[in-house]
């Protein structure tokens, strides 16, 4: 690795107190391997764009419900006058495209598709989202346990894994979103339903991320830095959390970014086969779950969210993709 | 210990702290009988089939203020030994003493007042400093680790530390990935000093870098023990090395100290054939002296497997001068001269041990008759 260093000031033969002295004004400044992988991301052209288009997604979904009300978009609205009664599909081409509704109207009710887009936003990358933080959160702390202590510490937590893999994930995520009933944890409608979706996801990709940390703790453990931190009279934690986990935040980030897309489909599944996000709420799934029933009077119905999906999937993989370029060169 | 041991003073250290504390002789570091054996574990339930004896009972002592060097193949425990003393391992069998205390089984919680009078230099400069903490962070981690606040300052005694070591203080900020390996050695001799240790283990401390940037470190080492009146345990393969830090030389053979002398008398005259071999062969620089002397001692095949040694004296697969007794009794570490202790039934240099036992083993004769030819030819030319 052959970073420039800038080496502007005082020259390496002054004396400790001169030196000292003029610490605060010198010019030199390590930079460090974030910095360097900034650097390199900056350089590549489709991991920024895919990373713009996230950051976008991102505002979009957070800012959903003011973008609405500045627009006076509402997801909700039916106009039933937009509506051909015979075919159930919007008037005129193009699913009801129009200024006023500049991605057309669903079929039935009339809804502004601009708006459910945009309010389905923030329900697939808050699913998303805090699927993949989950099972960060316990593959990270799972696998570093297995990888630092080993033993039979690593035999129960690697067998634990297995038999997550094991698992017929999608049936089980079925059977547990629709056997949860309102009142669950005292939340009911679509806290309920969001934090349900949260929990099936992270719980069972956990192992995923579980193995590549436990692999990457493993083969840094055995590395000198860990033995002279020791030799110093370090513990356990101290070592797995100040020396082991700053090596591990790439890999976790990369892989984090590159199982969101991932936990954004599995949502769309979950509401696509009824037992996600239950309506009036908008999500893309539950919009293309619709749309097969539709798709021969109105094609553009299942275009619309689907285009949502491919476009957030894609940027995220593209970010994550440059991210893992940029943080660990090495592994092209 | 004999009071003759003793006299021996540090050569190279002139400081006078450093040699007064070698003529006290005081001892730092009292190793007996230690031992590390790793278990070989196989099958479903992790049955013990086996153990790599990777140090097999080891004794000597490190004096205040000297240099102790440990040569040896790769695979001879070297390594190991220098982790079992700073209880890195947990030895399986003997006694580690440091200052009179027995260390052997302290747990981590009692051993950490040790810690900061014992210090490791690492092998590996890529691989001993972490990637992502600035060299602050690294050079300060005994600071933070041991709880000590030192005077004017962590950031201060930081720099001045990089400073003792020949580093620009203003690196603080910098990773180790700018560094070269000379500079991260730097780093990591400078990190050992933070706390004021009285014994510096040093595993392999220069074998990873560069011929020219090695005796710069072997130097800065050797001014560092003249200033602050370290003790060092130097582990390493390289015997130009070995015999310019040195006061007194272990050489180890399969996790056993073979011979254990004064530099002088070690280099002067080797007394077990191991010694021997591994003496001759040092590359002669000066083409002129090549000529003359040129004795080099090839030994045939490779160490024993240390899961299965030889029986009795570990070296008579290869030594040339291998006899019945030297496959059936292990030979003790004797002191056959003043300051220079030998395991061996037929040392060189010194009157036979085993004299009525003159027949040599199959191998050894050939060994000893290929020995002969080669310096034939070789002084033929």
């Amino acid at each position: 690795m052959t970073a420039p260093i800038e080496t502007t000031g005082a020259e390496a033969g002054a004396q400790p107190e001169a030196v000292l002295a003029g610490v605060k004004k010198s010019q030199i400044e390590g930079r460090s391997l974030t910095q360097i992988a900034w650097m390199r991301f900056k350089r590549d052209k489709v991991a920024m764009a895919g990373g713009v288009v996230v950051v976008l997604l991102v505002l979009m979904a957070v800012l959903s419900k003011p973008i609405q009300w500045v627009f006076g978009l509402d997801p909700n609205k039916f106009n039933q006058d937009l509506i051909d009664p015979a075919l159930l599909a919007p008037k005129g081409g193009w699913g009801g495209m129009s200024w006023e509704h500049p991605l057309g109207v669903d079929p039935q009710y009339g809804r502004d598709m601009l708006a459910r887009i945009i309010d389905g936003s923030w329900v697939s990358l808050l699913v998303a989202g805090g699927a993949t933080m989950l099972s960060v959160l316990i593959g990270t702390v799972m696998g570093l346990l297995a990888g630092y202590y080993g033993g039979w510490v690593d035999s129960i937590i690697s067998r634990m894994m297995d038999t997550f893999l094991a698992f017929p994930l999608l049936l089980f995520a079925i059977s547990i979103s629709a056997s949860v009933q309102d009142g669950f944890f005292g939340l009911d409608g679509l806290p309920l339903r969001i934090c349900v979706l949260i929990f099936v996801i992270g719980f069972f990709s956990w192992p995923y991320i579980g193995r590549i940390v436990r692999a990457q703790t493993m083969s840094l453990r055995e590395r000198e830095f860990i033995e002279a931190a020791r030799s110093m009279g370090a513990r356990g934690p101290y070592v797995v959390f100040r020396e082991l986990l700053p090596n591990l935040v790439a890999p976790i980030i990369v892989y984090s970014t590159l199982i969101i897309p991932t936990n954004i489909l599995f949502e769309a599944s979950l509401s696509f086969l009824g037992v996600g996000i239950a309506p009036p709420q908008a999500s893309w799934g539950g919009m293309l779950s619709n749309a097969v029933d539709l798709y021969t009077a109105d094609p553009q119905y299942m275009f619309v969210p689907g285009l949502a999906i491919f476009i957030t999937v894609l940027a995220f993989n593209l970010l994550g993709d440059g991210l893992r370029d940029a943080l660990d060169p090495r592994s092209k | 210990m004999s009071d003759e041991k003793a006299v021996s003073i540090p050569q190279q250290s002139g400081g006078t702290q450093a040699k007064d504390a070698g003529a006290d002789g005081e001892i730092l570091l009292k190793v007996t009988g230690l031992q590390k054996h790793f278990p070989i574990r196989k099958g479903l339930l992790q049955r013990q089939t086996g153990a790599v004896r990777a140090v097999d009972g080891i004794d000597f002592e490190v004096r205040k203020g000297e240099t102790l060097g440990v040569v040896g193949e790769s695979g001879c425990g070297k390594s190991t030994m220098g982790r079992l003393i700073t209880r890195l391992l947990e030895p399986t069998a003997g006694t580690v003493e440091f200052e009179g205390r027995d260390i052997t089984h302290l747990s981590t919680g009692a051993l950490r007042p040790m810690r900061r009078d014992v210090q490791m230099i690492f092998q590996d400069p890529y691989s001993s400093l972490n990637p992502r903490h600035t060299i602050g962070t690294i050079v300060s981690a005994p600071f933070r680790l041991q709880g000590v606040t030192p005077e004017g300052g962590v950031k201060k005694e930081v720099q001045r530390l990089l400073s003792v070591v020949g580093l620009n203080p203003e690196h603080y900020n910098r990773y180790p990935h700018e560094f070269s390996g000379g500079q991260r050695q730097r780093i990591g001799i400078a990190r050992a000093l933070a706390l004021n240790p009285k014994l510096v283990v040093a595993d392999e401390p220069v074998s990873a870098l560069d011929v020219s940037i090695q005796a710069q470190v072997v130097n800065l080492l050797d001014d560092l023990q003249e200033e602050l009146g370290l003790t060092y345990v130097i582990i390493a393969h390289d015997l130009s090395v070995v015999r310019h830090v040195s006061d007194r030389i272990a050489v180890m053979y399969l996790g056993k100290i073979v011979e254990l002398a004064d530099r002088n008398a070690l280099y002067k005259a080797p007394m077990h054939p191991y010694t021997k071999a591994l003496l001759s062969a040092v590359p002669i620089p000066d083409p002129k002296r090549r000529k003359v002397k040129s004795e080099r001692i090839l030994l045939k095949g490779d160490v024993p497997s240390p899961i299965s040694p030889p029986s009795g004296c570990r070296f008579h697969t290869r030594c040339w001068k291998a006899t019945q007794i030297c496959r059936t009794t292990e030979p003790p570490l004797l002191e056959l001269r003043p300051g220079q202790r030998v395991a061996c039934h037929h040392p060189e240099n010194s009157e036979d041990q085993a004299p009525q036992d003159t027949e040599l083993l199959t191998e050894a004769r050939q060994a000893a008759a290929e020995l002969g030819k080669s310096s034939d030819t070789s002084s033929d030319k």
